[in-house]
């Protein structure tokens, strides 16, 4: 018998490692023999903590938000041969993992990442002994190509490809590389999979290497995933004190060792001319492509870059074969894809679907629907770089064409949900602040053109928009995409193209009506009491920080608009909802 | 640099003058000093021994190195990781990503800076809190979500951000 706490980030932010502490504690004092070991992150984030039983016979059971109290009750019924049945998920939580196809997620959540040999008996490293012992180069990439995967990280190229381009060029050092520099808000998929399964990607990457006759691989990591960082030195050692790192692998003459490189906190770093700028010490600038990184990358060597997805998938597609793979998805899309469902969406996480799912599938299917039974008003996928896909277009099939159709794209994955009290023009000024902010700065349209778009936008939202405003954000979104030498700038202006495209009415609405129908831009919303609601008990007065708010007890209260400085105080301390927004 | 230059001792002494001890950088640049492309590794060891990377440090940096100072400069401030100015004891890393975004992180971010009594990017006169907007720390389902010192709060509102300040600052007042 054994327990499992879920310690990804996510799980120790929800209080994971007390959790831990506590049932250790616990089972020193009641004196009994009940391991405790670690897993990553199961997907599940809304759950957190979760604790896994497993009993003697292999049977697991779930226990969800657990506590440092439920935990010992859950030790208690587990000593005495019970199940604490009110802590035990829920059928139709449990329903969720049903729902999804696993691969590059196989393990997370599941083995212990900081323990090699788990990774081991759950069949990992078989998939690189293959290759090693029984493959040739050319027909390990040939299996990547009968799968079809392509680049996770969000451009969608072809693995098979980059390979092959790797493998061909001049030279005798090359580098392979891995982009988990996941700077995508609204993305954790990268950090999950390091945080949960590290063997995964450090034995895709060994898969790659020995396609393409590399002997040096870095991973490249956001330095916001300390525990990312942690957990995958951690195993990058035992992977060698194994034998799967270093000289001579497995007996045969393909060498490879691995080294982990801190990123600083750019999100144009996630381009690969910028990252391999990065890892050289500089600046991360993108340079003009050609060459591309598979003829002079790293140190002008040919190098190889693919995201954590992407290197996680390839032992499984070894092991259980492309064609297994390509049999899943759409024509032009081929495999699962994970995404990270958060936002106003009831049961957040992370969730890996086969493609050619729509795009409700995942938010009512997977994700439950709208918290607090709001109306789905839109979901941005792709990030920053990508789109809004409003509610009609809910039936969109996902896979790299379909959304590229709507304007948004598949992204790293990230799939942020909002409702109608969501404010689109909101939304998309705060993608263009972010855009703005990590510009490097190199081309100049991107560099100006992206604060002229964030300037006029806010006005927008500051109830000073003009006549013209939204022509003049696409002339400007048009050129900066046109004269942007890479994706950060190619790809800014989507989030305000496609809420353009899709809620022009709102726009207008900000410009010419003065009015924001999601009650979100201050400039443009009024506070007012109802008086058949309120009871005149103070609350909203005395809480109110500038004396806005007049009346008597028990009478109804007024707010002097003049004073007003719509902090929304009023709304909050108002236990009878009588304070309304206009 | 030059076996005759003395630049690299009137760095030295410059660091020493505002209470900075250069030779705790010493097993960094054993380590990583002669590896090509190593700055960002040699600055984040670095920030991570002094908490911060003042202009004399950069300028140490560069002469150990034998990077121009120019350089070092500009890939410090490239990089948002990298603080040029102390910080309190407390670091606030508050996420502006988009999910928090939409749940509501410009509320917290009203409620702590109250709380604080600061603008975000600053340091409270005490120098006990520094408030700081990051992009996504990557726990986007509780979100809205502060860091404290390495410490993750999540699921936050106005009110439970400003208990959580208030209890630090309890603790401190001890």
């Amino acid at each position: 018998m054994k327990m499992i706490v879920g310690k990804g980030s996510c799980g120790i932010a929800a209080g994971a490692n007390k959790v831990s502490a506590a049932a250790e504690e616990y089972i020193a004092e009641k004196g009994i023999t009940l391991p405790v070991s670690v897993a990553g992150c199961i997907g599940m984030c809304y759950l957190e903590p979760i604790v896994d039983v497993i009993d003697d016979n292999g049977e697991k059971t779930t226990y969800i938000k657990v506590t440092t109290e439920t935990i010992k009750e859950i030790i208690d019924a587990v000593c005495n041969g019970k199940k604490a049945e009110q802590y035990i998920i829920s059928p139709e939580d449990k329903a969720i993992l049903d729902k999804q196809t696993r691969i590059a997620l196989r393990n997370c959540g599941i083995i212990d990442p900081e323990n090699i040999e788990e990774y081991i008996s759950s069949g990992g490293y078989k998939a690189l002994e293959k290759c090693i012992k029984s493959m040739t180069q050319d027909e390990v990439i040939e299996e990547i190509k009968v799968s079809g995967l392509a680049g996770r990280g969000g451009a969608g190229f072809p693995t098979w490809f980059k390979w092959t381009a790797a493998k061909n060029a001049q030279g005798t050092k090359k580098y392979t590389i891995c982009n988990a520099d996941e700077g995508d808000p609204g993305a954790f998929m990268d950090r999950a999979v390091i945080e949960g399964d590290p063997h995964a990607v450090i034995e895709g990457m060994l898969i790659g290497a020995y396609a393409m006759g590399s002997d040096d691989g870095i991973v490249y990591v956001r330095a916001e995933y300390p525990l990312a960082i942690v957990r995958l030195n951690n195993a990058i050692e035992q992977a060698r004190a194994k034998g799967f790192l270093g000289k001579n692998i497995m007996g045969s003459n393909f060498s490879f060792d691995l080294r982990i490189k801190a990123g600083a906190g750019a999100f144009v770093c996630g381009e690969e001319t910028a990252l391999i700028a990065s890892l050289e010490g500089e600046r991360g600038m993108p340079r003009l492509k050609p060459p591309f990184p598979a003829q002079k990358g790293f140190w002008q060597k040919p190098s190889n870059i693919n995201n954590v997805e992407t290197y996680a998938n390839v032992p499984w597609i070894l092991t259980n074969g492309g064609d297994k793979f390509c049999a899943m998805g759409t024509e032009n899309s081929k495999g699962t894809k994970v995404f990270a469902l958060t936002g106003k969406i009831k049961k957040g996480g992370l969730v890996e679907i086969p493609m050619g799912a729509k795009v409700g599938d995942i938010i009512y299917g997977v994700g439950g629907g709208i918290k607090d039974g709001k109306a789905f008003k839109a979901v941005q996928m792709g990030g920053p770089s990508g789109g809004c896909v409003p509610a009609e277009l809910i039936d969109t099939i996902i896979d790299y064409k379909s959304l590229a159709a709507t304007g948004a794209i598949m992204g790293s994955g990230g799939m942020v949900v909002m409702d109608e009290t969501t404010c689109m023009v909101d939304m998309a000024r705060f993608f263009l602040d972010f855009t703005c902010k990590e510009s490097c700065g190199k081309c100049i349209h991107c560099r100006v053109g992206t604060k002229r778009m964030l300037e006029i936008l806010t006005r927008i939202t500051e109830g000073k928009g003009k006549d013209g405003d939204i022509e003049l954000l696409e002339n400007l979104a048009n050129q900066i995409k046109a004269s942007s030498l890479c994706g950060l700038g190619q790809t800014a202006p989507n989030p305000v193209l496609t809420t353009i495209r899709y809620f022009r009415n709102e726009y207008e609405d900000h410009i010419y009506n003065k009015k924001c129908t999601a009650k979100q831009c201050k400039a443009l919303i009024s506070y007012e009491i109802d008086a058949e609601k309120c009871i005149g008990c103070t609350m909203c007065a005395r809480n109110c920080p500038v004396g806005a708010i007049t009346g008597k007890v028990k009478e109804t209260h007024v707010i002097d608009k003049e004073l007003c400085i719509k902090c929304g105080k009023c709304v909050t301390s108002c236990k009878f909802g009588a304070v309304k927004i206009y | 640099m030059s076996s005759n230059c003395n630049c690299a001792q009137q760095a030295f002494a410059e660091l020493e003058k505002v209470g900075i001890d250069a030779t705790l950088l010493e097993p960094v640049f054993d380590k990583y000093g002669k590896i090509e492309g190593s700055l960002i590794t040699i600055l984040q060891h670095a920030q991570d021994i002094y908490g911060y990377l003042p202009i004399v440090l950069l300028n140490y940096i560069a002469i150990k190195t034998g990077i121009k100072p120019a350089k070092v400069l500009g890939v410090a401030t490239f990089y948002a990781q990298f603080r040029l100015e102390p910080v309190g004891k407390y670091l606030i890393m508050l996420c502006q990503g988009t999910a928090c975004h939409v749940n509501g992180s410009v509320d917290i971010e009203t409620a702590v800076c109250e709380e604080l009594n600061i603008k975000e990017g600053e340091t409270t006169p005490d120098g006990l809190f520094t408030l700081n907007n990051v992009a996504c720390l990557g726990c986007c389902s509780l979100s809205p979500v502060m860091m404290i010192n390495g410490e993750t709060y999540g699921t936050l509102t106005p009110t439970k951000a400003k208990e959580i300040i208030a209890e630090i600052k309890a603790k401190e007042a001890e």
